[in-house]
């Protein structure tokens, strides 16, 4: 099954590949990571997202906590949180499809973000599961680009 | 201060006797400097991966962090596999190495490596020194991280500017490392329940692991086995933490293992397995290995918790700690195991270890046999990687901890030699004692320069049978006897001759009276190292065996029959 989980690290060049290579190294799924610096410059938050069964998830989780420069190693799957990732995407807009291209960017709650004659790119955000769908949504319509951010996810405060 | 004088002051603050080093471009401001050092002694070795097996050798005999000193570029590759053996080996070990000018980082400079990242996947942790402030701290965590927690290899990679460049020696008073704190007081409660089911086993068996001997918990292993009558079992790297000569050790357990101790682990009702990782080596197929217990498993790295065999109640913590508390929370009410040792008894007498000797030819078995007499298992005894090491684990009994290394983990042919050195650098008042192949002998022979330039008291036994006799059994027994390029015979040099030119003393013996006499003027001799030859019966092949994957209940016991099984 899919964990997500939360990583404090020490905001130092070669944490990220620290990690990955760990994830390779024991041969662990490693379906995206995502860093950026917390409220403390000194610490960074990872959100990894991994696919295993308990046995597999339990030994990710320690071999993390192993790791010399993590300093917390948080499981979410179970707990309250919220879970976000950012879809940037460009495709191609014509006459007969942008009526319904600006229909579907509503359903999504999307943005636009530019616009030229014959591309337009949106933002989406969303857990995952959402972003996966809106991709599918949007796909008949020609997508040119797209990048997505990986998720990133916080526990639910109090 | 300057840094390389930064360097050795703070070796000094570490206690660090002797460095196993080769200088090289990167290093020569710290070999300057090191041309005044009097107080920490450096051995220059002859191949920067000797250095390594070298100072885990030193390490692994004295308990103390071995350190290491290379140059950048091939200084620095040349000890990756060194780092990777004492990485799978649980052994402290501190790597410097040199590296280019911070400012030619990343440009492809001569000899540069990006060792950092190189060793990553094969170092407890590492370190880049970017600014000369940083160094004394780094070296100080590199050494904390090293030894504290479950010991590995750390390395510190220092460019040549730090080096040169001046700040002021300062001396944190305590290291703090935020993501390292290592579990060592084992949880009360679980050890209270380990107690109740110890006390309830009618079979109970210890299973100990190398990591008894870095707690230093042997003594207090000695007291709960024999006080609660618990029969041990110990990995190739648990072997003389449990005296071989009381009759509750079992000798070691897996694929070479003694009979008995598998069939233990086979029928036994309660497994305790401490400081020990569940190897393949130990285990074989993992969902037939010790089907019938309750499985306790103590170890101070979580992660061996549940990685191979799920085990029935972890206890992460110090083997020390734990091996108290379970001495002192044992209710007084216990099941007596008479039945249990009687059954034992029974395997002990049906399959014993025993060997045939015959006047004229000589067998690898008897060799360690000897040996192991004429020290009385006191020895620190190093071993190469292969069949004589399988061997020494079964006709050498250990009766002392930190007394067998070798390399369990990686199994690195070319291990021996250079870690036989390491050890009889911090180990004086022991005979130190090296079993070869003649395979691995070659692979770091140049480190015979070290051992005589220094008078390093050495004894080196070299088991030749012109093969790889490991790969060779494993081609007899499972690949239709194609011995495909193991046999050595035509292509191995004159050993003798090969020793005496890097002015070693060199004996040879071809027949068991012959062994006997040269072991003991071996062992009595002590004026720098002293070789000797063995040419041993070339087929020879370690038994018993579990082929690989197989469960260790079903043990090959001798080659005419292999499909004898019990």
């Amino acid at each position: 099954m899919k964990h997500l989980i939360s990583v404090l690290v020490e905001n130092k060049f070669g944490t990220l590949n620290r990690v990955a290579s760990m994830f390779s190294a024991r041969g662990f799924n490693l379906e995206s990571i995502s860093i950026g610096e917390t409220e403390d410059p000194e610490i960074s938050r990872m959100t990894i997202v991994t696919r295993g069964d308990d046995q597999i998830v339990s030994q990710v989780l320690k071999q993390l906590n192993r790791l010399i420069d993590t300093i917390k190693v948080t499981d979410l799957t179970r707990q309250p949180h919220v879970e976000r990732e950012l879809l940037l995407m460009t495709m191609k807009l014509s006459k007969a499809t942008q009526h319904e291209i600006f229909e579907l960017i509503n359903v999504f709650k999307g943005k636009v973000v530019d616009i030229k004659q014959k591309s337009i790119t949106i933002e989406v955000i969303g857990s995952p599961d959402k972003i996966n769908t809106t991709i599918d949504i949007f796909r008949p319509y020609g997508i040119r680009e797209l990048a997505r951010s990986g998720a990133v996810a916080i526990h639910r405060g109090e | 201060m300057n840094g390389s004088e930064i360097f050795f002051e703070c070796l000094r603050r570490e206690n660090v006797e002797y460095i196993f080093g080769y200088p090289g471009g990167a290093l020569l401001k710290v070999y300057e400097t090191l041309y005044d050092v009097e107080d920490i002694k450096h051995i220059l070795v002859r191949h920067e991966q000797g250095a390594t097996h070298m100072a885990e050798g030193y390490a692994r005999a004295t308990g103390r962090p071995g350190v290491v000193l290379v140059t950048s570029g091939p200084g620095a590759t040349n000890t990756v596999t060194g780092i990777t053996n004492a990485y799978m080996d649980s052994s402290p070990m501190v790597i410097f190495t040199g590296q280019v000018p911070s400012s030619l980082i990343g440009n492809d400079a001569f000899q540069e490596a990006d060792i950092v990242g190189i060793t990553r996947p094969i170092t407890k942790h590492n370190f880049l020194v970017k600014d000369v402030r940083e160094l004394a701290s780094t070296i100080q965590k590199a050494f904390f991280l090293a030894t504290n927690g479950r010991p590995g290899p750390v390395l510190v990679d220092m460019p040549k500017d730090i080096l040169n460049a001046s700040c002021t020696f300062e001396w944190p008073e305590s290291v703090d490392i935020r993501g390292f704190k290592p579990t060592i007081k084992c949880h009360q409660n679980q050890i209270e329940k380990a107690a109740h089911k110890i006390a309830e086993a009618k079979r109970p068996l210890l299973y100990i692991g190398g990591g008894v001997i870095s707690s230093e918990a042997s003594e207090e292993l000695r007291k709960l086995a024999i006080e609660l009558d618990i029969p041990v079992t110990m990995t190739l790297q648990g072997l003389g933490a449990f005296p071989a000569s009381h009759p509750l050790s079992m000798g070691m357990l897996g694929m070479h293992g003694t009979f008995w101790a598998n069939q233990a682990v086979n029928k036994c009702d309660l497994l305790i397995a401490v400081g020990a990782r569940f190897d393949d080596r130990v285990t074989g197929r993992v969902d037939t290995f010790a089907p019938q217990a309750y499985k306790i498993h103590n170890d101070i790295d979580p992660t061996n918790v549940d990685k191979n065999v799920k085990v029935d109640l972890p206890i992460v913590g110090d083997a020390k700690n734990f091996l108290q508390g379970l001495l002192e929370a044992m209710p007084e009410k216990r099941e007596k195991h008479d039945a249990w040792h009687a059954e034992i008894l029974q395997w002990q007498e049906q399959c014993p270890m025993t060997y045939t000797v015959e006047e004229d030819s000589l067998k690898t078995e008897f060799v360690i046999d000897q040996v192991s007499r004429q020290t009385e298992g006191n020895a620190v005894v190093v071993t190469d990687v292969g069949q004589h090491q399988m061997w020494t684990s079964q006709y050498y009994r250990f009766n002392n901890p930190r007394s067998i290394i070798t390399s369990g983990g990686l199994g690195t042919m070319g291990y021996g030699l250079p870690a036989a050195i390491g050890a009889a650098f911090g180990i004086t008042d022991r005979p130190v004692v090296l079993f070869c192949g003649d395979g691995g002998f070659m692979m770091n022979i140049q480190e015979l320069v070290t051992a005589v330039h220094y008078k390093i008291p050495v004894k080196i036994f070299l088991l030749n049978n012109s093969f790889l006799g490991m790969v060779r059994q494993w081609q007899e027994l499972f690949h239709e006897e194609k011995y495909s390029f193991t046999d050595l015979e035509a292509s191995n040099p004159d050993f003798l001759k090969v020793v005496d030119a890097f002015g070693c003393k060199a004996m040879r013996a071809d027949t068991p009276a012959e062994a006997e006499a040269a072991i003991r003027t071996a062992l009595d001799y002590n004026e720098g190292p002293v070789f000797v030859e063995f040419r041993v019966i070339k087929k020879d092949m370690v038994f018993p065996m579990v082929p690989a994957g197989g469960s260790i209940s079903d043990m090959l016991l001798e080659r005419l029959n292999p499909k004898t099984m019990v």
